[in-house]
């Protein structure tokens, strides 16, 4: 058993033990109200550069397997949990959680008030925080968390995007080009099980490069941080606008709105959990969503712009969906792959697809 | 879409009396949705015959009828009332059935009521099996398929068709009996023989086993915009197979990844969308622990015990919602009462884990088959909120109130590894306390696995427990201490663990500062900010409870539904606590029952869910600081709080806990009795068999007998003669002075039942109820009617006048209750109790007299003469209303349905009309009691009643019954003229008396207990047949009187009407 401690930039200290990695780790701190994904959270490279605490005060129930991951690694930089389970059962599972962050080097805090840590949150707005099992005085870390980055200072982007293009699916499926922001497996996976093929390109990837692979439809996934730390795609998705039907999910959703002239802001603690209710304004019908983000498009920088709201958010009623008046492009703020949280709009993808059709 | 305007005045159907499967949840469901719809404004027509709930206030609808659920009634108050719609859905199987039966009837469409919510059509797509499972073929979702089989051919068609292993139901069969699980043709040959004939019609149902699945839970909603959303799901502790009522149960599921949660709410929605459900449904699935495999197990179109326990699990109020949705609303147009930022249309997330164990009358019923499946048999259930699953368990094994605060069950210490083997293997309610013992015993966790099919996750939660029992017992450091705590240990279990007294626990606890903290639920977890004041109990970091500076009273709830302590006591708190908010006091609630209307986060101003122990109140206590805690109102468990809360320096409301403590203790009770001159039934206590042979000699028979502790065996008993004496104490197998008999005269009189509220000068009484049943049968299995009617005014004036004594004597500040006994013309006092009573909701409402208000108010210092009352009786009423108990015989098999002075019944009904006949008449009919208007009675008492019975075979005979009797009460009926067929005793061969019971030629049966109630005897025998096949079974000839006389009254047909409460 290894102590640790939580700090946070304004000092205050949560005390826990240590697991997985054992080094000193820092970022923004989130939380989210999922009760099972712990693994896709863990793995959905939209949460680089922050530390993930989630309000489910048991964690690890059933294990970690090798099919529900949504990257090839754990992405976090920090997880915080107020109970560490370390005797799954489910018959997938295949490893502990705590063999897990071990093997992915994440650390991990267990034995938090997760709860008093979440209204903290909710109160003061997301902050920065390390988890360290150091000995080091307490002023010293809040010092060190306050000087971290923040996440508009960073491109994560670039840290988790595919570094060359690859592809999957049938070859003779229509074809999708996705510019990989930090998507996750369950967004290709998606398109392939409506026997796409996916062609996935860095975010980096100019939009004659994509257009050179002669898409049929083109896709702009989730991914962390700050929209704005990402110019280079906007100016892509600029470019690419009114060529070929457009789809994007969560930062893919923020870039269409600022290649259209929208503009963005940070949330003041974000959206993260599956039990978000979005209403479609076309029928009023509203959907429970799964949610990611910290940033959204301003409601008010809409005003004279080609794009139209489709979706707004049942609490808090910010923007959550867009759609290109004149071009066949659109997008949602939510997670219609799931993985983790409700599959209830999987229908997305197959509207995405009747534009291309 | 808004609201309809087009509804103005909606019925709704309330569940009935309390029985096993349906409980106070549809108390809880049917309030919540009168509530609603008053909101709304619109007119509430209310119709329940259960008298003891909160929806059948006055305050709860606008016009409230306690009458029969049946479909005469019902359409005579259709018919009367008009109203534009009517809501089947809070009712429970009752009000559903009765809406269908009412539709089928044409009796919607003559008056032009439309059924609100869920469709006609869905409600029998989902009951009726084959339409069900053509709908889900249709969607694609799989259900399991049973399969009737005539002959041994057709078994093994069907099996090998389905594929082994399959499980073999016999269909229609006394208690389930005769199926079982096969894995091959050679098992199946045996068990379907055996099936066929166990089976009354000889059929068997074949199944595909999904023995050892997962068995999981999703409350639904859905509106007319087709928006769906999940409330919570659940996991069972137990795999498939014992009834969800009878299942531990956890909420959210543990053992679930997202692709399995997100798998079976998917197909929730799929299937609320296809059935077309508006408002709230319930699906089971039975989920395949090694794959993706499921299948639909059972939907519930309506509010369910499981919707209730789903609302207190996360806050979301699931019968309002609903009610909200019939009348037109869609739910994100329904604001989120928790946050009241947000609207319905959300799926909760909970940061806590929710435990829910059922409470079982197995403590009652020795003799009861202690094996849980398909056949629920608890009578309710209570519910713990924890961070952790081990915290959340230990909470709510303390909250059930049976005797033990941890997982240490003695009496399995004595068990052989092979006994524990075995009991592991059979489910049955210790299985916890079973789990526990074997890992104590170096048990291991897969090999449990195995035997139980319970996950192992859970096992090892048990797992852990059962470690830090070890750590505490070897060593209490202050470390050990606290991270115990965070485990969810009581203090009571330290102190039995590390040898200290509870105590000093207490006192190095809070030395350390470990104490507890309190979170909010709050349907968010943390997400939103809330206002409503619902917590519970944690050790941890930080506490969100934000006590208030108002001056505040803390009400002891009554914990989870058993038999003697029902749905009355939660009626008493609900009222206690109004009656604070309007003295301007802040309320708070402590109580653990999911089902109930206490529990419902905005009764008080403040709810804590939590056990209702010593340790755990204290620490409410030091919370909130009130200024007084009532404990008159949570039945027993309240009232043996009040000296442990006292001792520690709290400060009781009302009666002083001295007299609590007289009242209970015997000796000193005798005492005051005789003190102030007031008779009772002469008593002693036996320390040796032979003593209280003497002792019975002294008193002379019949003598009521119990022990003075009760451990496992039998309970109280009435025996008439020396050699059942002495037959009670072989069984009972203790008599020394140890465990002291007591002894008392048994009266054979007529019981009267008072309650009184008093504020320590002026004692006013509401009512005085007489029993139909004489003394020897438990008060709360007799009918009690009121006002009585056999007692001459001198009488009258001796009750009032003990009373008044009795009160002013106790000291009473608040409500007591008073059993008298009336033999020889002498009024006799049999006991006192120093708290609210199971009469009360009764008795408030046919006197009208607001009696909780008045106590709670005495109890703060308010004087009854302020309020409008005075010392004495209330001028009796010129109605007649009769309180009828409701048995739930039919759940538990190998239990005697004779009444004697041990509780048996589970909820009761009220009859109230002008005349006596009818209202006894409406009680009966409510009661479900099918009585006869002709037909054939069969007849065999014992031989003390054999003189007695004479008479009232007389006038049966004259109604036009045929009478068939065994030997000896057929000579003795022959010998005065009455012809009477005999008919063979079972020892006597065939055709016997089960035979005419089995092929339905028995319309009634009047059977009165002899000596030895062993389930061997043919009288046991009668009864359970009897309970099995439907007919009547009169046990006491009070009883047997009464419906004659109710008999005689429908024979001149007379007209029963049906009046609102508000009416008389």
């Amino acid at each position: 058993m290894r102590r640790s401690r939580l700090i946070l930039e304004d000092g205050t200290v949560y005390d826990g033990i240590g697991f997985g990695a054992g080094k000193e780790s820092g970022g923004e701190i989130v939380f989210n109200t999922s009760m099972t994904g712990y693994q896709e959270i863990l793995t959905d490279p939209s949460y680089k550069g922050e530390i993930v605490v989630m309000t489910y005060p048991t964690i690890g129930n059933y294990g970690i397997n090798f099919d529900d991951e949504q990257s090839g690694t754990a992405q976090v930089n920090g997880f915080v949990v107020r109970e560490l389970c370390n005797n799954p059962e489910n018959w997938r599972s295949r490893l502990e959680l705590e063999a897990y962050l071990h093997k992915n080097d994440i650390v991990g805090i267990a034995g938090v008030d997760t709860r008093a840590l979440t209204k903290k949150l909710r109160k003061n707005g997301t902050m920065r925080g390390l988890i360290s099992s150091e000995g080091s005085g307490t002023a010293q870390l809040s010092l060190k968390a306050r000087k971290l980055p923040a996440l508009s200072e960073q491109d994560l982007v670039r840290e988790v995007t595919t570094q060359k293009p690859y592809q999957t699916g049938k070859a003779e499926g229509m074809r999708i080009v996705l510019i990989d922001c930090g998507a996750k497996k369950n967004i290709v996976k998606s398109l392939v099980r409506r026997k796409c093929q996916v062609i996935v390109v860095p975010a980096f990837t100019d939009a004659g490069a994509i257009m050179s692979y002669q898409p049929d439809g083109i896709m702009i996934s989730n991914g962390p941080g700050d929209p704005g730390a990402v110019p280079y795609v906007v100016e892509t998705v600029k470019e690419l606008l009114g060529q070929r039907p457009i789809f994007g999910i969560c930062l893919g959703h923020q870039i269409l709105g600022l290649a259209c002239g929208a503009a963005t802001y940070k949330l003041k603690f974000g959206h993260r959990g599956a039990n978000h209710p979005v209403r479609d304004l076309r029928s009023g019908r509203v959907y429970i969503t799964s949610q990611n983000h910290g940033y959204a498009i301003r409601e008010d920088s809409l005003a004279g712009l080609e794009l139209e709201v489709t979706h707004l958010n049942v609490n808090d009623r910010t923007v959550e969906g867009l759609r290109h008046k004149k071009y066949p492009a659109f997008s949602v703020q939510y997670h219609p792959e799931a993985a983790p949280g409700p599959r209830d709009s999987h229908y997305l993808f197959d509207h995405f697809i009747s534009l291309i059709a | 879409m808004p609201k309809r305007k087009d509804l103005k005045k909606v019925m709704v159907i309330g569940s009935g009396p309390i029985i096993i499967g349906q409980a106070a949840e549809f108390d809880y469901s049917g309030s919540q949705a009168c509530r609603a719809l008053k909101e709304e404004g619109i007119e509430v027509v209310l119709v329940n015959s259960n008298p003891a709930t909160i929806m059948t206030d006055q305050n709860m609808a606008d016009r409230v009828y306690i009458e029969p659920l049946t479909v005469d009634a019902v359409a005579t108050i259709l018919k009367k009332e008009r109203p534009d719609g009517l809501l089947p859905t809070l009712g429970g199987q009752t009000g559903l059935n009765l809406a269908i039966a009412l539709a089928e009837a044409g009796y919607l469409k003559e008056f032009e009521i439309e059924l609100l919510g869920t469709p006609l059509e869905t409600i029998r797509q989902a009951e009726d099996r084959q339409t069900f499972k053509d709908l889900m073929d249709k969607i694609g979702e799989p259900v399991l398929n049973s399969r009737i089989a005539e002959n041994i051919t057709e078994a093994r068609e069907i099996a090998a068709e389905i594929g082994f292993p399959v499980i073999i139901r016999p269909a229609f069969t006394m208690g389930g009996t005769g199926g079982g699980l096969v894995e091959d043709v050679e098992q199946l040959e045996e068990v379907a023989v055996r099936g066929f004939k166990h089976s009354l019609i000889g059929q068997i149902l074949i199944e595909k086993s999904i023995k050892g699945w997962k068995e999981i839970e999703y409350e639904v909603m859905r509106d007319q915009n087709d928006n769906c959303i999940i409330v919570c799901n659940m996991e069972n502790f137990d795999p498939v197979g014992v009834h969800t009522g009878d299942s531990i149960v956890i909420a959210p599921s543990q053992t679930l990844s997202d692709r399995e949660y997100q798998m079976l709410r998917s197909a929730s929605l799929k299937i609320i969308r296809a059935l077309g459900i508006e408002g709230g449904c319930n699906v089971q699935f039975a989920l395949n622990p090694a794959s993706f495999q499921y299948y639909v197990i059972e939907v519930n179109p309506r509010v369910s015990r499981s919707s209730a326990l789903a609302s207190k699990a996360t806050g979301y109020p699931i019968a309002k919602v609903s009610a909200r949705i019939a009348l037109g609303y869609s739910l994100d147009e329904i604001a989120n009462a928790v946050t009241r930022k947000t609207t319905a249309c959300f799926e909760p997330a909970l940061d806590y884990v929710v435990f829910k164990i059922p409470r079982w009358p197995f403590d009652k019923f020795h003799s009861a088959d202690r094996g849980l499946g398909t056949q629920m048999k608890a009578t309710g259930e209570v519910m713990a909120i924890e961070r952790t699953v081990e915290g959340a368990m230990l909470k709510a094994v303390r909250s059930l109130e049976i005797g033990i605060n941890g997982l240490c069950l003695e009496s399995l210490a004595a068990l052989t590894e092979q006994e524990i083997e075995q009991k592991l293997a059979a489910v049955d309610d210790e299985r916890l306390f079973i789990i526990a013992e074997a890992l104590r015993r170096g048990k291991k966790v897969d090999e449990i696995q195995r035997l139980t099919g319970i996950s192992s996750f859970f096992i090892h939660k048990i797992k852990q427990i059962v470690r830090y029992e070890q750590k505490i017992s070897s060593d209490l450091t202050p470390e050990i201490l606290s991270e115990a705590k965070q485990l969810g240990f009581a203090d009571r279990e330290l102190a039995t663990l590390s040898g200290k007294p509870e105590d000093q626990i207490r006192e190095l606890r809070n030395r350390l500062g470990i104490k507890p903290v309190y979170k909010m639920v709050d349907t968010c977890a943390a997400e939103f900010e809330a206002e409503t004041p619902y917590y519970y109990s944690t050790y941890e970091r930080t506490d969100e409870s934000s006590v208030s500076e108002q001056a505040k009273v803390l009400v002891l709830g009554s914990g989870p539904i058993r038999i003697g302590q029902g749905i009355e006591f939660d009626y008493c708190s609900v009222h206690s606590a109004w009656s604070l908010r309007e003295e301007g006091l802040e309320s708070i609630i402590v109580n653990n029952n999911p089902e109930t209307v206490s529990t419902d986060f905005d009764t008080s101003d403040r709810l804590y869910f939590e056990p209702l122990t010593k340790e755990d109140v204290l620490n409410i206590i030091e919370q909130e600081k009130p200024a007084g805690v009532v404990v008159q109102f949570g039945g027993q468990t309240a009232i043996n709080l009040a000296k442990p809360l006292f001792d520690q320096g709290v400060k009781i409301l009302g009666t002083p806990v001295e007299a609590i403590d007289l009242a209970e203790d015997r000796d000193k009770f005798v005492a005051l009795l005789r003190q102030l001159k007031i008779p009772c039934p002469e008593g002693y206590s036996a320390s040796e068999p032979k003593e209280a042979v003497a002792i019975a000699a002294k008193i002379g028979y019949p003598v009521l007998i119990r022990p003075s502790y009760v451990l496992g065996g039998r309970a109280m008993e009435v025996v008439y003669n020396r050699s059942e004496l002495i037959q009670y104490m072989q069984a009972a197998n203790r008599v020394n002075p140890g465990y002291p008999l007591l002894i008392d005269q048994y009266l054979e009189g007529m019981e009267i039942e008072v309650d009184a509220i008093s504020d320590g000068e002026d004692v006013f009484i509401p009512g005085i109820m007489e029993h139909i049943e004489r003394a020897g049968v438990h008060s709360g299995d007799s009918i009690a009617v009121y006002p009585a009617r056999q007692l001459d005014p001198k009488l009258k004036k001796t009750l009032i006048d003990y009373t008044i004594k009795l009160a002013r004597a106790l000291r009473i500040e608040g409500m007591v209750n008073i059993q008298f006994v009336i033999a020889g013309g002498r009024v006799y006092v049999l006991e006192v109790n120093p708290r609210s009573s199971r009469t009360i909701p009764f008795l408030s409402k046919v006197t009208g007299v607001p009696m909780v208000k008045l106590a709670t108010k005495a109890m703060l210092g308010r004087k009854l003469k302020d309020l409008g009352y005075r010392t004495g009786l209330l001028p009796e009423k010129t109605y007649q209303a009769v309180k009828v108990p409701v048995f739930s015989f039919s759940k538990l098999t190998e239990v005697d349905t004779g009444l004697g002075p041990e509780m048996k019944s589970t909820g009761e009904v009220m009859g109230i009309d002008n005349s006596y006949e009818k209202a006894l008449y409406k009680g009966f009919v409510a009661a479900g009691i099918n009585l006869p208007a002709t037909g054939t009675i069969l007849v065999t008492v014992a031989d003390r009643d054999k003189e007695e019975v004479v008479n009232y075979i007389k006038e049966f005979t004259r109604l036009g019954f045929k009478i068939i009797a065994t030997s000896g009460t057929a000579t003795v009926l022959k010998a005065v003229g009455l012809p009477a067929e005999q008919v063979k005793k079972l020892s006597e061969g065939n055709p016997n008396i089960i035979d005419y019971l089995k092929e339905n030629r028995i319309n009634l049966v009047i059977n009165t207990l002899n000596k030895g109630k062993k389930p061997a005897s043919d009288g046991f025998k009668i009864r359970r047949y009897a309970v099995e096949m439907g007919v009547p079974c009169l046990t006491s000839l009070d009883t047997t009187r009464a419906v004659l006389n109710v008999l005689k009254s429908l024979k001149k047909g007379v007209p029963i009407n049906c009046r609102a409460l508000q009416d008389y």
